[in-house]
């Protein structure tokens, strides 16, 4: 079953269209990375998907059905869940203030199994902002997953963690895959080549290439423009 | 003892102890606290707003003011008793409110303060407009005769006392229950990071919106208490002074606390009242104060206690 | 007198307090622009230029003239070094935080105008203008002859009122030639347009700041210096001209300089013709209620562009 698709998404920033009539389709249960030199659109187009960002042109279908005109906080109710780019935490709150506003539930014992999945659950009594940067990145994944979404979209999810936070993020993507339809925008080809059921490749707003890991790695004109040697 | 038993036990306790000081205090310190308690009231509504939720509005004495003018014209032009009047002034308050969220929620940050302070000039030049009927700035008298309660004499300075009691303390309990709940949390979440709690499936411009509304409505109960139970309706109680006042007690006593309000009006009431008997000039002592918390002490004496040594303090 | 001259007996008081309003705007705005913060004292500066323009002409014996001219040079001096100070003080320290600043400048706003009460009194006082002939203004009419010109009782301006409009004008075109082709105007508005780049080019952002500060209260004590041998000085006259200056920038659009000065002439002019035929209550409850309206309806004023 198709989860997620886009029919012709658009949105254009003044003189500049940053995202160019994308036509995308997401089965249910499928790991999928968005991928692309800085700039080609990732962000905003799943800016778009999510809603934060209002589409000049084109639709949002989620679960066969059209949530173009429907504000984020009610796509994320649907099932969607968001994590930003630039890591976008309650610093002055707990971890455990954070994740009960994620799972709209403020037992203690289901705050710290979500807390749990990240390692983080010794912890939940601190103040966000004391932590470091790829703790508060770990906050918020764990907060993305404890809303138990339908599809998770995650915006470079790994940027800014250590290289065990890097595998302890890949063991938890693989518990997710399956239940969980994955949409990821990642710079780091090992973790997309590691996760990845399928890869798009976004080139200044329009799609490159789409298929599986090996076939990506073999496209000579994603190799051009973006991979280098992977 | 769990979080929300604390907190109710932290409340009630207060509530205790001004219901004994009733009994305690000579007899111009207890007026002085029921003034107090009134004017706590306003600033807790206007901490649901600013404390909780982010919302910095320099125009909240047009909700107090519609309170006090909703009671003390029902009453005294269309006679009716105190308490339907109350519910006047409470409703005129809420649709105030209502029509102000609906409007200034299309602004944020500077343009939403600046929106409030004018929609509350507005509302006092409209006040002194209509003189003819307000009274403008001389204000009107509502005679002692009209202000009693099945049969309780509110100008006796004790039932006066314990009137203002009870309107702080279900302004203080519903904001202290109001807070431990789901819906408390979400303004903490929408002041902490609006975008953030967007993003997590909450509607955040109902929230705003009820907010507002909320906050509204408790700044007009505490002024159709402070008319009916100081006998008095005036323009000045729309001016921005009074605008600036609920800022000034909420950010010195300590913003997003519950008793922090009560604390801040305690102690700006008996500086003025202290300096006043120095010089005419004692809004000198509020603008000193507000430099000085502006740069040292933005979050005030409840928020340094909760900092420090009572984290759990709500 | 009739409706004719009666209207533009209306609209020439008014330009006299557009020109005085586009003075103190123009400082509110200047201050917004450069550094993205609202002086809610502003019209206290206002206050302390008319205050100071005062004691200024108390102390100099001799011809009002003289005074005057040391009030002219005195009086923004003063408020612009008490703004300075306000900005070393509070403003740096706070980070010029949009909120923090506002709640600090309010505080500000009660201590000048509380200290003017202690120091100078509650009673207002008048400053006498350096000079002040009464001038006659001619009004047409159709007559037996054709146009003819007479001059109808009651229509007249002082020398001195269209000095104000005069010099204001003046004081206005020198900071746009200032501000567009000197190179103390290019650096305010390279720091009011980018602010890291401003600083990467080693224009020094900190100082400009309180210099624009304090140039923005100069302005506004300048106005005053000019209106208080019309109006009178009073430690509550702060009030009016920051509700009106708020008024003309928001309408005219936060930081631009020309929707200001537009703004002020549409605002002044209005003001004075309004409050002629409409009670000054009504028209200020109008002028409240539309800047509200506009700030809902059109964040960008009627000049500004708006923001990304």
């Amino acid at each position: 079953m198709t989860l997620l698709e886009t029919k012709e998404l658009t949105r254009i920033y003044g003189g500049l269209t940053a995202v160019n009539h994308v036509g995308f389709k997401l089965p249910q249960g499928e790991v999928h990375a968005l991928i692309g030199p800085n700039g080609a659109g990732k962000s905003t187009f799943v800016g778009m998907v999510s809603g934060r960002i209002p589409a000049s042109s084109g639709e949002v279908w989620f679960e066969g059905r059209n949530v173009t005109d429907l504000p984020a906080h009610r796509r994320i109710r649907l099932g969607m869940a968001y994590t930003f780019q630039i890591t976008a935490v309650y610093e002055r709150l707990s971890l455990a203030d954070n994740i009960a506003l994620a799972l709209r539930d403020r037992t203690r014992a289901q705050i710290l199994v979500a807390l749990d999945r990240v390692g983080l659950a010794d912890r939940a009594d601190q103040i966000t902002g004391d932590l470091s940067y790829g703790h508060q990145r770990l906050l918020e994944i764990a907060m993305g997953v404890a809303q138990s979404p339908r599809l998770l979209i995650l915006d470079e999810p790994t940027q800014g963690l250590a290289e065990s936070e890097i595998e302890g993020f890949n063991t938890l993507i693989r518990t997710l895959a399956g239940q969980t339809t994955i949409l990821l925008i990642e710079h780091n080809m090992s973790v997309v080549m590691a996760l990845a059921d399928r890869i798009t490749v976004l080139e200044t707003g329009e799609i490159l290439a789409s298929g599986t890991p090996d076939e990506i790695h073999a496209n000579a004109a994603v190799q051009e423009a973006y991979l280098g040697t992977g | 003892m769990s979080l929300n038993a604390r907190s109710l036990a932290l409340h009630l306790g207060l509530v205790a102890v001004l219901f004994a000081l009733c009994f305690l205090l000579p007899t111009y310190h207890q007026g002085n606290l029921a003034r107090i308690m009134v004017l706590a009231t306003y600033a807790v509504g206007y901490n649901v707003l600013f404390g909780y939720t982010g919302l910095l509005s320099l125009g909240h004495a047009m909700f107090f003011a519609a309170g006090m003018y909703g009671l003390g014209l029902a009453m005294q032009l269309g006679g009716l008793s105190p308490v339907p009047a109350f519910a006047v002034g409470l409703l005129s308050a809420a649709a105030l409110s209502a029509i102000v969220a609906l409007l200034a929620l299309r602004t944020i940050g500077v343009a939403f303060m600046i929106v409030t302070l004018m929609f509350s000039q507005a509302a006092f030049l409209t006040a002194l407009y209509f003189g003819a009927w307000t009274g403008g700035d001389e204000g009107f008298v509502i005679a002692q005769a009209s202000r009693q309660i099945a049969g309780y004499d509110l100008t006796n300075p004790t039932v006066r006392y314990l009137a203002a009691l009870a309107v702080f303390s279900v302004a203080l309990l519903m904001t202290g229950r109001m807070m431990q709940a789901s819906f408390g949390h979400v303004l903490i979440g929408v002041r902490e990071n609006e975008e953030r709690t967007q993003m997590l499936g909450y509607d955040v411009y109902r929230h705003k919106l009820l907010a507002v509304i909320i906050s509204g409505t408790l700044s007009g109960a505490a002024g159709a208490a402070y008319a009916l139970l100081f006998g008095y309706v005036g323009a000045t109680f729309a001016s921005v002074q009074y605008s600036i006042f609920p800022l000034l007690w909420v950010l010195l006593g300590g913003a997003g606390t519950t008793i922090g309000p009560l604390i801040g009006v305690i102690f700006m009431f008996y500086l003025i009242d202290y300096s006043s008997g120095l010089t005419s000039a004692y809004m000198l002592i509020a603008g000193v104060v507000l430099v000085l918390l502006t740069l040292y002490a933005r979050t005030g004496l409840m928020g340094e206690v909760r900092k420090r040594w009572v984290p759990w303090l709500p | 007198m009739e409706f004719g001259p009666h209207l533009l007996l209306a609209v020439l008081e008014g330009a006299v307090g557009a020109a005085v309003l586009a003075l103190t705007a123009l400082g509110l705005s200047l201050v917004f622009g450069v550094m993205r913060v609202v002086n809610v004292a502003h019209g206290e500066f206002f206050m302390v230029g008319a205050v100071v323009a005062w004691f200024v002409a108390d102390t100099i014996a001799g011809h009002p003239a003289v005074g005057f001219v040391a009030a002219l040079i005195v009086a923004p001096l003063v408020a612009g070094l008490i703004a300075v100070l306000v900005d070393k003080l509070v403003l740096k320290q706070v980070a010029y935080d949009p909120e923090a600043t506002i709640v600090g400048t309010i505080g500000v706003l009660y201590i000048l105008q509380q200290t003017a009460l202690m120091t100078y009194g509650p009673e207002p006082r008048p400053v006498e203008a350096p000079f002040s002939h009464r001038i006659a203004l001619p009004w047409f009419e159709w007559g037996e002859n054709g146009l003819a010109m007479f001059y109808p009782w009651g229509l007249s301006i002082t020398s001195y009122k269209l000095f104000v409009i005069f010099a204001a004008a003046t004081v206005l075109v020198a900071f746009w030639l200032v501000m567009s082709r000197t190179r103390y105007g290019l650096i305010m508005r390279a720091t009011q347009l980018d602010r890291e780049t401003a600083l990467a080019f080693g224009i020094p952002v900190q100082r400009v700041y309180s210099i624009v500060f304090g140039l923005g209260a100069g302005l506004a004590a300048l106005a005053a210096v000019l209106i208080v041998p019309i109006q009178q000085a009073y430690y509550l006259m702060g009030a009016e001209p920051l509700l009106l200056s708020f008024i003309v920038v928001i309408i005219g659009g936060l930081g631009s300089v020309r929707g200001t000065v537009v703004a002020a002439l549409m605002i002044g002019m209005s003001d004075g013709v309004i409050s002629v035929f409409l009670s000054p209550t009504l028209s200020k409850i109008i002028a409240t209620l539309l800047v509200a309206l506009v700030l809902v309806f059109r964040p960008q004023g009627l000049f500004g562009t708006k923001a990304a």
